[in-house]
């Protein structure tokens, strides 16, 4: 197909006519691609504001005391960095724009089962963007509360906590429908053929991670609420001044919280075992064992929470299960990346970027995870407990790990998405800046971290100074890679060379139609006798 | 299509309707009945009983699943297993403080 | 299954889809219950955890609810289900009328349920029983927090009973408009499937507030 796809008369979905008129032909499309791609665009105006406010806070970290902002200032900045970057951008991830676009198209299906709910999500998830945006302009001023909405402070602040946290629900409403809407896709609209054993790996982790939004979502919107109500009306559930428990609202709020974080991963793990196959042009190593890890990954991590609440006076022996259950993390998370490095070896490898993104995340995602056992251990985390250190972790996880396999995704969807290629060089070089940047940026945090200077402080010690500029320095350089690279994308949307339908030699579905796809994906529908990535050697046999 | 959809459905008679329904208000009548007694520290426990027992009629005959496919018992097991596990493991936190 | 999917897809390319797949339907539904029950999962975590905390105090509050109108209540929203369950049923057997009386009956009996809640709680705010209260305030927390979890955990479902009854509206015009029909009724059991939800919570909320003498 891909060779006579460009002399064939043919249009794709990017061009495509329909009943509505101008902008309304994208924002009222039910088409998953169509929104996919909306999603990205919102997520890339709100991951922008993130990074200024980021880049804007390391730059008054640059010396002790004032640099450019006020205290409060920094508190509402720190506020704000985490709740767009965290409910805006990387909570929606990979499973809002790469779920949408490539989850029907890996498993020969024409769209999700509810192509309306799904738009639903999207104008949900604007909705809840313009609230939380709304906030910081109204009476009382941007909500200074950490984006973890503490109470009893968050009962107690004058500033504007009630709007952001209704945003909040909102685009948790978005986040659920999304879950519902593939969970219900892989069961029902897979080719024919194709059992879950046939699925791509990509599609496992979107299964896995629709889980997730579907069971653990709805705790935090519940608490959410509560807190909303509880300012409203005092009902004493959460405000320890009349009798109620602010540890209950920590239980609640990460019984959410941290299954979400493996709503931010486990997509991207998923990606990875794709870019891996076709890049080492080997068959994934450990199929199954990729697969079951996915779903291991988000039981487990379903039963971990009260990791983050170690010091809070949480009874011992929850700590003790905790810091075990904690542990049991490590093993699937390990799996994978054994089973990815096994692939590669012996592969007859491309350095392509996708490629050298997927690296630079194994070796980010290993710090941050071998950080985590830190973390998950009782007595260092008592140590290092809200400090730098924690800071560094999760970045390291969820940049260093998720946005990383973001922008891989990128590069390596880009060609399906608009049928045009980005150049390889300009990539090279920007990945190069990042992987600098980023680690001058936060491996500093954990020596930071580690001699004591706490998370959200405004002000520091002196003595920290050095590796607070180094810091500093770091997020430059890691601001203008990622800016060099965004560069490269929209160029290469707007002017890049034409792309073929394969050019990677991808094997999954999503190869076998024309770059861009065509509005009703597949002529017909395929179907399916062998595995996701069946490459030379088994053909051999 | 649509013929074969409504013959896979198994349609419920009118009867069993109204029977459950006398179950269930007969469950309820006990329940209240039970708690005028003094069970001490049984009686949540009696009182959580009788209402799964009542769950289980809504949820099998009303809610259809006893007729569903079986894929559908296996979703609803995974959510009441999750709910239980959050509850056993809070438990952890607020029993042992 | 899948074949007439596919069938129905080659004969539509266009981004409106007619496929119909109602056990998709009923599927995403399900989900969509999951996410209500984890909703009030929350709400019930904080129950078990204030009661453990707060055992008497839980105990002496409670007496203050009336255990006739919670039983009442609970009735009447056990007989709107059967209403429910009987509506699909006659709508399986292409008794149109049938249905539509039987889901009218589910509605007055839900309008009944929340007429019934309204004077409950009328009650309570003149003895001065609400949150920010004199009366309360002056209390032991745990009763505080008592009528805190009753009004978050009634209120709640009120507000669910609400919306059902909207749902039920919906439905009742798309029968008499035969968008739902003897052999195309998926909306009305998914209706169904989460009215039953509603009466599912309320079975364990009675018990919690109303039976702990």
């Amino acid at each position: 197909m891909s060779e006579n796809s460009e002399s064939k008369p043919y249009i794709n979905f990017l061009q495509a006519e329909s009943k509505h008129k101008g902008i309304f032909k994208w924002i009222l499309s039910t088409d998953h691609k169509r929104i996919g791609i909306m999603y990205m665009t919102g997520m890339m105006a709100f991951l922008l504001v993130g990074i200024t406010l980021g880049f804007l806070m390391k730059l008054e970290m640059l010396t002790p005391g004032k640099t450019i902002m006020d205290a409060q200032t920094y508190n509402a900045f720190f506020t704000l960095h985490g709740v767009i970057m965290i409910f805006l951008f990387i909570i929606p991830g990979l499973p809002a724009v790469f779920g949408n676009f490539m989850l029907p198209l890996q498993i020969g299906a024409r769209d999700v089962a509810f192509p309306r709910l799904n738009l639903l999500s999207w104008w949900l998830y604007v909705v809840g963007g313009i609230f939380a945006i709304a906030s910081l302009f109204l009476q009382g001023g941007p909500i200074d509360t950490g984006w973890t909405f503490y109470v009893p402070y968050s009962l107690r602040t004058g500033t504007n906590v009630s709007l952001p946290l209704f945003a909040a629900f909102i685009l948790g409403f978005s986040s659920i429908l999304t879950g519902i809407n593939f969970v219900t896709t892989v069961h029902r609209l897979r080719a024919p053929g194709m059992t879950f054993f046939k699925m791509p790996l990509f599609v496992w982790a979107i299964y896995s991670t629709a889980w997730i939004q579907v069971i653990a979502t709805p705790v935090v919107g519940i608490t959410i609420i509560l807190v909303i109500v509880e300012r409203a009306f005092s009902l004493g559930i959460f405000d320890p001044a009349l009798g109620g428990d602010p540890l209950l609202f920590q239980h609640l709020f990460w019984i959410y919280s941290h299954p979400a974080v493996y709503i931010m991963i486990l997509p991207a793990m998923g990606a990875v075992s794709e870019i891996i196959p076709t890049f080492a042009k080997r068959t994934i190593f450990g199929y199954k064992a990729i697969a079951f890890s996915s779903l291991a990954i988000a039981f487990i991590g379903y039963f971990v929470w009260a990791h983050h609440m170690f010091t809070t006076g949480i009874s011992d022996t929850s700590r003790f299960i905790f810091s075990l259950l904690t542990f049991l993390v490590a093993i699937p998370s390990g799996v994978k990346v054994f089973n990815w490095v096994a692939t590669l070896y012996k592969g007859s490898i491309t350095p392509g970027a996708p490629l050298l993104f997927v690296m630079m995340f194994i070796f980010l995602f290993s710090i941050g995870g071998l950080t985590g056992l830190v973390l998950g251990s009782l007595a260092t985390n008592v140590h290092v407990h809200d400090t730098y250190f924690v800071v560094a972790h999760f970045h390291y996880v969820m940049f260093g790990g998720t946005v990383m396999i973001f922008f891989a995704a990128l590069h390596y969807w880009l060609p399906k998405m608009f049928g045009r290629m980005y150049n390889e060089k300009v990539a090279k070089w920007s990945i190069a800046l990042i992987f600098i940047g980023f680690n001058m940026l936060y491996f500093t945090m954990f020596i930071l971290g580690y001699e004591g200077q706490p998370r959200r402080y405004w002000d520091y010690l002196p003595q920290f100074q050095t590796l607070q500029i180094i810091s500093t320095v770091g997020s430059w350089i890691l601001i203008s890679g990622i800016l060099l690279m965004f560069g490269n994308l929209h160029r290469s949307i707007k002017r890049g060379a034409k792309a073929e339908a394969n050019p990677w030699g991808g094997k999954t579905l999503e190869w076998t139609i024309p770059s861009p796809p065509p509005v009703h994906n597949f002529d017909e529908i395929p179907v399916i006798t062998h595995g996701p990535y069946n490459y030379g050697e088994e053909e051999a046999k | 299509m649509a013929n074969e959809h409504s013959e896979k459905n198994h349609s419920v008679g009118y009867g069993t309707y109204v029977l459950i329904w006398l179950v269930l208000v007969g469950l309820t009548v006990t329940t209240v009945s039970i708690s005028g007694i003094n069970l001490g520290n049984i009686a949540l426990a009696v009182a959580l009983l009788i209402a799964a027992v009542k769950s289980a009629f809504v949820i099998n005959i009303f809610m259809h699943i006893k007729f569903e496919e079986k894929i559908f018992k296996v979703f609803i097991a995974i959510a009441l297993m999750t709910l239980l596990s959050v509850f056993v493991l809070t438990a952890f936190d607020v029993f042992f403080r | 299954m899948s074949d007439t999917v596919i069938k129905n897809h080659t004969e539509n390319l266009h981004e409106e889809h007619v496929h119909r797949d109602d056990t998709g339907a009923k599927m995403g539904m399900w989900l969509f219950l999951f996410t209500e029950l984890l909703l009030f999962g929350g709400l019930f975590l904080l129950y078990m955890a204030y009661r453990l905390q707060y055992y008497h105090e839980f105990h002496i509050a409670a007496r203050e609810l009336n255990v006739g109108i919670g039983t009442f209540n609970t009735i009447i929203l056990l007989t709107s289900s059967m209403t429910m369950a009987l509506s699909i049923a006659a709508m399986q057997r292409s008794r149109k009328g049938l249905s539509l009386f039987l889901l009218a009956s589910t509605k007055i009996l839900a309008l009944g349920f929340l007429v019934n809640k309204y004077f409950e709680w009328s009650a309570k705010f003149e003895h001065g029983f609400f949150p920010g209260s004199d009366v309360l305030i002056d209390k032991p927390r745990g009763e505080y927090l008592f009528y805190g979890m009753y009004y978050a955990m009634t209120g709640l479902h009120a507000l669910h009973v609400i919306a059902g009854m909207t749902i039920l509206v919906f439905m009742f015009v798309f029968i008499t408009r035969n968008s739902i029909t003897p052999t195309n009724y998926v909306k009305l059991e998914n209706s169904g499937l989460y009215w039953h939800l509603v009466d599912l919570i309320w079975i364990f909320l009675f018990p919690l507030f109303y039976l702990m003498r």
